[in-house]
């Protein structure tokens, strides 16, 4: 099978590579551009470590073709620091809260976690676990990340009242 | 996990999509979010040499929501049906099918069409657009037809598309008011397919009611249906484990499916008839 060209903005970088059509996107871009933030976990749509967001969706990574995302915004949790490389505020409270232990969801959560205080910024906690209801932790890890994810929403709601 | 290779079309009318299933037949196969075909292709379950992406085709976008009917493109995903405000007024019952599917991250690429035409038995849609009497659009080399959902289904992953045809848009008549409806699922775990699922409409003297993952097909009944619009809730109840034919897997053996179903569609019923009020 021939290669494509694709052409992607991967956390506000234009980037473009060769790819087969059948390429998933979380080989992509782990193996071609080196972005080793989102993980492969169960490798079949059920666990979220794969998450990234894609054009303003959280989608899992490993189900979806690089040949299908030709074009689009990505960002990983890679892209969730601040300008200066600090830790961004979800990234922050989760390791405030202890948001997690071995650490290996925790990319999809934090990246999952982005999109839903974007679209709901004063989440209940029953709105935080339905939205994170894509992402698994095995190391129970998910009062402390339920905890996490609250304390950043109060934090950018501070921040944005302060800017105000 | 690697799938088989392919070659990646992405046409952007459905003429040229059409065009691209004729010319290689067997070999192609329509993609729309891939939640369901994807998964399948990393296990070599499917193959084809030729994947033919919809996302480009404009025509298969949009919810529009009118006075009588509500037409949905078949690329709308699951997220855009939930956060459609007038949808969620026209059709309740859609919204509330559609939150129980998957799991967010599924939801905003899976397609309602992909979900209607994929002929999977465990999809939560087909039951539900049987319940609301949906008529799906197909196009085809020969032109566009119409197919009532409650005809559509022929077994596990066998409908009444043709090979060379795309299911375009689903048009639902809006239910009056005064009409419950209500959308009940038990399952084993966020994200799983149902054990048991009810659609139920009532009110205004009528009813209708359809099962999911019962059969190898989604379940409407009509002599179900017509007992309750009569009130009988036992007789719709009872017509209904008629009409199902569940088989024992990992979800559990017959009696308890059929034990779940029960619940399901009384639970269903109960909400429904509260909501007609």
């Amino acid at each position: 099978m021939s290669k494509m060209h694709v052409k992607l903005n991967v956390n506000g970088k234009e980037v473009e590579g060769l790819a087969e059509p059948r390429t998933l996107l979380i080989h992509f871009l782990r193996e071609d551009l080196k972005i080793t933030g989102p993980h492969i976990g169960c490798e079949t749509s059920h666990c979220g470590a794969c998450t990234v967001d894609i054009d303003g969706k959280s989608v899992k990574s490993c189900t979806t073709f690089v040949a299908q995302v030709n074009g689009a915004d990505i960002t990983t949790v890679e892209g969730l620091t601040n300008d200066d490389g600090s830790l961004g505020v979800l990234q922050e409270m989760f390791r405030e809260h202890h948001g997690l232990q071995c650490g290996f969801c925790t990319p999809g959560m934090i990246t999952r976690a982005h999109r839903l205080l974007q679209e709901n910024p004063n989440p209940t906690e029953e709105e935080i676990r339905f939205g994170m209801a894509g992402n698994l932790c095995r190391c129970t890890g998910y009062q402390n990340i339920v905890k996490a994810i609250s304390a950043s929403a109060d934090m950018l709601n501070g921040q944005k009242e302060a800017a105000e | 996990m690697i799938p088989a290779g392919f070659e990646y079309h992405r046409p952007g009318d459905i003429a040229s999509a059409i065009g691209i299933l004729q010319e290689h037949g067997d070999e192609a196969r329509v993609i729309a979010g891939g939640h369901s075909l994807i998964p399948m292709m990393k296990l070599r379950m499917a193959e084809m040499g030729h994947l033919v992406d919809l996302q480009a085709i404009d025509e298969l976008k949009g919810v529009e929501v009118g006075a009588d009917i509500v037409t949905l493109g078949a690329m709308v995903t699951q997220h855009e049906l939930i956060t459609h405000d007038g949808l969620a007024i026209a059709i309740p019952l859609i919204r509330e099918a559609a939150l129980q599917i998957a799991d967010p991250q599924v939801r905003y690429v899976g397609t309602v069409g992909g979900n209607v035409a994929n002929g999977d038995p465990g999809n939560d849609m087909p039951g539900l657009m049987q319940c609301l009497n949906a008529t799906f659009e197909l196009s085809g080399p020969d032109g566009n037809r119409r197919v009532a959902a409650r005809d559509f289904y022929e077994a596990a992953y066998f409908t009444a598309r043709e090979d060379e045809e795309i299911l375009t848009r689903i048009s639902i008549p809006v239910p009056g008011s005064g009409v419950g409806q209500a959308y009940e699922k038990q399952k084993r775990k966020i994200g799983d397919y149902a054990t048991a699922a009810a659609a139920v409409m009532v009110g205004n003297g009528t009813a209708s009611v359809a099962m999911t993952n019962l059969a190898d097909t989604p379940v409407w009944s009509e002599s179900a249906s017509s007992a309750l619009a009569g009130g009988d809730v036992e007789g719709c109840v009872s017509a209904m484990l008629d009409a199902i034919d569940p088989v024992a897997d990992n979800r559990g053996p017959v009696e308890f499916k059929k034990h779940v179903a029960a619940v399901m569609l009384r639970r269903a019923i109960d909400r429904a008839q509260t909501r007609a009020r």
